[in-house]
């Protein structure tokens, strides 16, 4: 029974993280940067949400889509603003800008919101725990799950199905020959840092409403999403997922069975065996390499 | 390589030689001079934003080496400053090394930890190293706190006592100069003597391409490994020296953040280029301490919360900000610029 409390508590959690790492992944994926502002794009968003709530006192269902227009704008400037002078510099300056970035972000959430970690002033998902027979599930978590789900299925139809998911799909593949074919490669690119920055709010969200809001605490979590990426492979969507699931799995077996304190780098010691023996991770692309 | 008009080398030891004329000689040794009597006439703060300068420059000379050269990405450094730190402090308070014992021997650990970290670089680059350094970032400083906390004192700070040399105590920021100072210069003129020899070219045929250096008969493992070595054996000097210094270290003091403060400064300053890096630390670091003392100032009229927050968020702001505009405006860092003035001086009064 133990062993179940804690395989569905891992994969509740696990949902989490491929939220998150969604937001990596896709931007990834088109435009071969990492965003390590992840973590403090996730509290921006948050933080904005709360504002509305707080100190507007808009109700919840007219805070949301406000707050992630908000935080859509706000990726789409980042885009603007810092990487697209940066298209085709080395990979350290790619790097390097989002680290830049995320040092931004955080002076900034300090200037507006603070230091100390506030909460939702309503609850808007239901606190308490749901009864599976003897395993106890937070209801917030199953609902993290169901969106991460849901996101991950809305981008799948979107890739699939839209005119913009497919130029996305194009400019993925190779930019120079999406660009040859009349793609607006620049426009793909802010449209996935929109899409992603909106994937990350979303989760931040999620993350702010289970361990509270703020600026130190949720990127601490938000670098869990690194090796979940790394692990899934890096231009993979369902890699995200499977990678979510399976180090949310691995870090509550390790943390109930043989020590808590071990879990908090267990992804991290995963990251360096997937970087051992499989760097490109489970779904990534094999690189070849020609001088 | 620039000479200035009428200065022609007769022989190797001449081309060889770092510092060439006699006006050259001359500004060296004044600046030299001018160094080590510092301590005579400045007020121990100042000394004590030398004392930091100096190790921050060592670490970072070493990350430059790695980065900047031989050309892998590491998010680890300052991790690696708290395995010297740690080692150095673990020698001195346990086994009761003296100082000049301890230091070279945290520097080899250090190294061979570096080199430990550095493995998977045989196998990976670019971004898949940047994330195993990034790992290593995350695991040492867990390792400090939750592994033999009866020797390292967990995430409590660990008390360092301050180095004896015979009757003489190290325990104030004149003397403590006069250990810091020196073994920057050496991490300096070592750096730039590794730089331009066999070592070094290695390095940079590497960081251009290493399929196309190991043709040429570069053993890339060889080579790899040692700029790892290099790289950590530096970062550890500076952990080492920053806990005599220092006199308490706790993990916290060695966060990633840290960390991405080298790699702005080896950005600022211009990769690849050991004068640049010197400029680099400067420049960040006075930045710092201006952002510390004038952000009272700037948000006085603030509630004491408020200012609070606004002067925490002033820095990392301000760095970010800085690391942003130097990638897009000025890739190339300091270090261009520097050229670039003295070009003009030697060319005065003509335009080229």
């Amino acid at each position: 029974m133990l062993f179940l409390q804690f395989l569905l508590n891992g994969l509740l959690i696990g949902g989490l993280y491929a939220l998150l790492a969604l937001g990596i992944v896709l931007i990834y994926k088109a435009t071969r940067v990492f965003n390590f502002a992840l973590g403090e794009m996730l509290a921006v968003g948050a933080f904005i949400l709360y504002t509305f709530m707080h100190a507007f006192h808009l109700p919840f269902w007219l805070s949301l889509p406000a707050s992630l227009i908000i935080i859509m704008a706000v990726g789409l400037a980042v885009e603007r603003v810092a990487l697209r002078p940066l298209i085709g510099q080395p990979l350290l300056a790619a790097i390097m800008a989002t680290l830049a970035l995320s040092l931004m972000l955080k002076g900034l959430a300090l200037f507006f919101w603070g230091s100390p970690t506030v909460s939702y002033p309503s609850k808007f998902l239901p606190g308490r725990a749901a009864a599976l027979g003897e395993v106890y599930l937070g209801m917030e978590l199953i609902w993290t799950f169901v969106v991460s789900i849901a996101c991950f299925l809305a981008l799948l139809f979107f890739f699939r199905f839209t005119k913009s998911g497919l130029f996305m799909r194009a400019t993925a593949e190779a930019h120079a020959t999406a660009q040859a074919a009349g793609i607006d490669v620049e426009r793909v690119f802010s449209l996935t840092w929109g899409i992603a920055a909106l994937v990350a709010g979303v989760g931040g969200i999620m993350l702010g409403h289970r361990f509270g809001i703020g600026i130190t605490t949720l990127p601490v979590m938000a670098i869990k999403a690194f090796p979940v990426v790394l692990f899934g492979g890096l231009e993979s969507i369902p890699g995200a997922i499977v990678g979510g699931l399976t180090i949310g799995v691995i870090e509550s077996l390790v943390g109930g069975y043989i020590d808590p304190r071990l879990s908090e780098i267990t992804p991290y010691i995963i990251l360096l065996l997937v970087l051992l023996i499989r760097p490109e991770g489970l779904f990534g692309l094999q690189r070849i390499e020609r001088i | 390589m620039y000479r200035p008009c009428g200065t022609f080398d007769e022989n190797y030891t001449q081309t060889m030689a770092i510092i060439r004329t006699r006006k050259h000689w001359a500004l060296t040794v004044l600046g030299l001079g001018f160094l080590l009597t510092m301590p005579l006439f400045l007020s121990g703060r100042v000394l004590h934003f030398i004392n930091l300068l100096g190790i921050s420059m060592i670490a970072a000379q070493g990350l430059n080496l790695l980065i900047g050269f031989a050309g892998q990405i590491s998010l680890g450094q300052s991790a690696f400053m708290a395995v010297g730190a740690y080692s150095a402090a673990l020698l001195t308070v346990h086994l009761h090394a003296p100082f000049w014992l301890a230091i070279p021997a945290a520097c080899l650990i250090t190294g061979l930890v570096g080199v430990v970290f550095g493995a998977p670089s045989l196998r990976i680059k670019g971004f898949y190293l940047a994330m195993a350094t990034l790992a290593a970032q995350l695991i040492i400083p867990w390792l400090v706190v939750n592994v033999r906390t009866d020797l390292t004192g967990g995430s409590n700070a660990m008390l360092v006592p301050a180095p004896k040399l015979g009757g003489l105590v190290l325990n104030n920021q004149q003397s403590m100069f006069y250990l810091i100072i020196p073994l920057t210069c050496l991490t300096i003129f070592l750096v730039t003597n590794i730089a331009r020899s066999r070592i070094g070219r290695a390095f940079v045929a590497v960081r251009d391409n290493d399929l196309a250096a190991e043709m040429m008969g570069v053993n890339l493992m060889q080579y790899k490994l040692l700029a790892f070595f290099m790289c950590s054996f530096f970062a550890g000097l500076a952990g080492a020296l920053w806990a005599y210094w220092m006199r308490a270290i706790s993990p916290d003091q060695f966060n990633l953040m840290e960390s991405i403060w080298f790699l702005g400064m080896i950005i600022v300053g211009g990769m690849g280029s050991v004068v640049g890096v010197a400029f680099g630390v400067i420049f960040i670091k006075l930045f710092d301490i201006v952002i510390t003392l004038y952000s009272p100032s700037l948000t006085s009229f603030m509630s004491p919360q408020l200012a609070q927050d606004t002067a925490a968020g002033l820095s990392p702001f301000v760095f970010g900000l800085i690391i942003l505009v130097f990638l897009i405006l000025e890739p190339r860092g300091l270090a261009h610029r520097w050229e670039i003035t003295k070009t003009y001086f030697r060319l005065w009064p003509f335009k080229y």
